[in-house]
């Protein structure tokens, strides 16, 4: 068990492509953490660079209060699961789960105890004896979990472990990894570009953009307060709609949002005070579809009535998803699946503005 | 398969009533005769010059030596009474195993170093190695006997400019058997490092990042990853080139020619003197049928682990 410390983290390739550029990270003890971001945003990176895969071209890493820079990952007390498993095709399930120990000279009782008990948390006794051919994706996955779990290392390491698999063996295995956790409460940094993975498995989600860290927070803090456009946009399915806007005086003292020459829809006084100084300025109003329902809660504070016109309908069974344009901008509210909306009609929306988000045009800052 | 009869069945329904020409349409449009017929020239050629000259070869070593009575196995008694002949089976033994593993052993080193060349340069010294394989073998084999000669030699010459006797590489038994075996690994060795380069390019590196975290060294990702995920590939190269390095002619026939006092021949040579040189072509079939089994033995178990750990691994 052990924290983990990313200070000033630099990797530069030949030909000085900078995939890391200078992250700083604290893992606490026992924390999972995920790193989350599209592909080359330099997520994985920075994993093999704390599994020692990967050489650290600036900065420093510490594990357990040691820096690790020039440990080789042997030396790390570090275990990994990889994407394609990486089992050993030649060893049974059992032999790919002791090699670790038998390298490191362990009794063959206690070998054996320990392949028992992961095997036993894991649910793959009845499959040690097994080479990995004979295993399905998402046994692989477990013998993989498995060969982590017997070493008792300091920190686990997950690259994209759920990438190989169907979508229902996905979930399933996300509950596993949730579950293997709850149990065996090892520092883990996990690796995906799933950002679904990410909120249901961290204690903190690390989003990651062009090497470097965009936002790092709970999931709730992203999801509700991104500081970037950026996180804002990734965190979220379907993903926030984004509009171009003006921010412009209303009567009474008030602000309104307006979207082109269709759309206006009043800001809540209580964010007045935060909008201000962008008044008349090139903004970005963003809005996830969740926060665009059906007519039905007008007359609450800060839920605003907005009629527009449906583009493509998309019934999903537990939700229906509503595709419009506003201004040439996509839009996509999230409503209830019993709902009238058809192609080429008006629909009275609400907007919760109270869900509201204002970004400069340029930074992608959020104000 | 299965999808095959189904389309044909499906085209040649309406036409099934028309009996005689719909049965020989049915018949040509099935995928195993059409397969059959396109291998049929392989077939013919493998059958003319493999199957039918070894059968002959089978039924000429059971004549006498005026190829007029049938002697059974005669002749093989009489060759493995025969002390030369015995000398023949020890060479060929010593000259083909101790030269597949030289070449196996310098094939995987080079192969290691090969593995590790960056980028481009990699290519060139791929090609450099592979030379001495795609030189004509009695070309390369020439110029070997020449610096072996041992008057005019390269080799002695710079023993002489260390103050050195000559040696008479070709003219003593035991020095002429080191050199033809050095010139038969020199000539086989690009073959296992261009089969174990393709081998260890295709571990995949993630096998080794795993072994790296579980603890391994680099000598114990050899043992433990390398050599396990290419036996199947050390397997058939070490079989194939005991093949062809047991039935080697070139290299013994041009450097010594089988001596010096015969300790050099190896069975393909000394079936060579027999048969053709001195006329006795029963004898000379029975010489060159004694690798049969020895080989048969030998590709049967390789194979067998071959398969089995195909079976195994094959994901």
């Amino acid at each position: 068990m052990a924290e983990v410390s990313v200070r000033k983290v630099v990797k530069e390739y030949d030909g000085g492509v900078q995939a890391v550029k200078g992250i700083d990270l604290e893992i606490a003890d026992h924390e999972f953490v995920v790193l989350v971001g599209p592909s080359g945003c330099g997520k994985s990176t920075t994993l093999r660079m704390i599994a020692g895969l990967e050489e650290i071209t600036g900065g420093e890493i510490w594990i357990g209060g040691d820096v690790v820079n020039d440990v080789p990952p042997r030396d790390r007390d570090i275990a990994m699961v990889f994407q394609n498993y990486a089992l050993y095709p030649h060893m049974s399930v059992f032999d790919n789960m002791a090699f670790g120990l038998k390298l490191r000279k362990f009794p063959k009782d206690e070998i054996k105890r320990r392949v028992d008990e992961a095997a036993r948390i894991l649910d793959i006794g009845m499959l040690l004896e097994r080479k990995p051919r004979a295993l399905s994706g998402g046994q692989r996955q477990r013998v993989a979990m498995g060969r982590a779990i017997v070493r008792n290392p300091k920190v686990f390491l997950f690259d994209e472990p759920l990438s190989n698999l169907d979508a229902k063996l996905r979930v399933q295995m996300r509950t596993e990894i949730k579950k293997v956790h709850q149990t065996v409460k090892t520092t883990t940094v996990y690796v995906t570009h799933d950002q679904i993975e990410a909120m249901t498995l961290a204690d903190r989600v690390v989003v990651m953009n062009h090497g470097i860290i965009e936002q790092v927070g709970t999931p709730q803090e992203l999801y509700h307060n991104p500081t970037s456009r950026f996180v804002a946009g990734f965190i979220g399915s379907p993903a926030m709609n984004f509009l171009p806007c003006r921010i412009e005086e209303a009567g009474g003292g008030g602000l309104l949002v307006r979207v082109g020459s269709a759309l206006s829809i009043p800001i809540p006084a209580a964010r007045t005070a935060r909008y201000a100084p962008f008044k008349n300025k090139e903004m970005v109003f963003g809005i996830r579809p969740e926060h665009l329902v059906e007519r039905r809660e007008v007359g609450k504070a800060g839920f605003e009535p907005v009629e527009l016109l449906v583009d493509v309908v998309e019934p999903m069974g537990m939700e229906t998803m509503v595709h419009f344009f506003v201004d040439g901008a996509p839009v996509c509210a999230r409503i209830d699946p019993a709902t009238h909306a058809a192609p080429e009609e008006m629909l009275a929306l609400t907007a919760d503005m109270n869900q509201m988000h204002i970004m400069e045009k340029d930074s992608g800052k959020v104000v | 398969m299965a999808d095959g009869s189904g389309i044909a069945a499906t085209m040649t329904s309406p036409g099934a009533g028309r009996v005689p020409m719909g049965m020989m349409q049915r018949f040509l449009q099935r995928r195993s005769t059409v397969a059959f017929l396109l291998c049929l020239p392989l077939i013919a050629l493998i059958a003319g010059f493999v199957i039918y000259p070894a059968f002959y070869a089978i039924y000429l070593s059971m004549l006498n030596k005026k190829m007029t009575t049938f002697v059974g196995f005669g002749n093989f008694a009489f060759l493995l009474k025969r002390h030369t002949f015995q000398l023949v089976i020890f060479q060929s033994c010593l000259f083909a195993v101790t030269a597949v593993v030289l070449k196996a052993i310098l094939g995987f080193i080079l192969a290691h170093l090969m593995h590790n060349i960056p980028g481009g340069n990699q290519k060139i010294w791929r090609g450099l190695l592979l030379v001495p394989w795609v030189i004509p073998l009695a070309l390369s084999t020439l110029t070997w006997w020449w610096m072996f000669d041992p008057s005019y030699s390269a080799f002695n010459w710079i023993l002489n400019q260390f103050g050195l006797e000559n040696v008479p590489w070709l003219g003593v038994g035991w020095i002429a058997r080191i050199c033809t075996i050095t010139v038969n690994v020199w000539f086989g060795t690009p073959f296992f490092m261009i089969m174990y380069l393709a081998a260890l390019k295709s571990v995949p590196e993630q096998l080794y990042e795993a072994a790296a975290i579980d603890g391994a060294n680099a000598v114990q990702k050899l043992f433990f990853v390398t050599l396990p995920m290419m036996r199947n590939i050390i397997s058939i190269t070490v079989l194939f080139s005991l093949i062809v390095t047991f039935a080697d002619f070139d290299i013994v026939r041009i450097l010594t020619g089988g001596g010096p006092q015969d300790m050099t021949h190896v069975f393909a040579t000394y079936a060579f003197q027999v048969g053709i040189q001195s006329g006795d072509i029963p004898l000379g079939a029975a010489d060159s049928l004694f690798m049969f089994p020895i080989l048969a033995f030998a590709a049967f178990f390789v194979l067998r682990g071959v398969t089995q750990r195909t079976k195994e691994i094959a994901t």
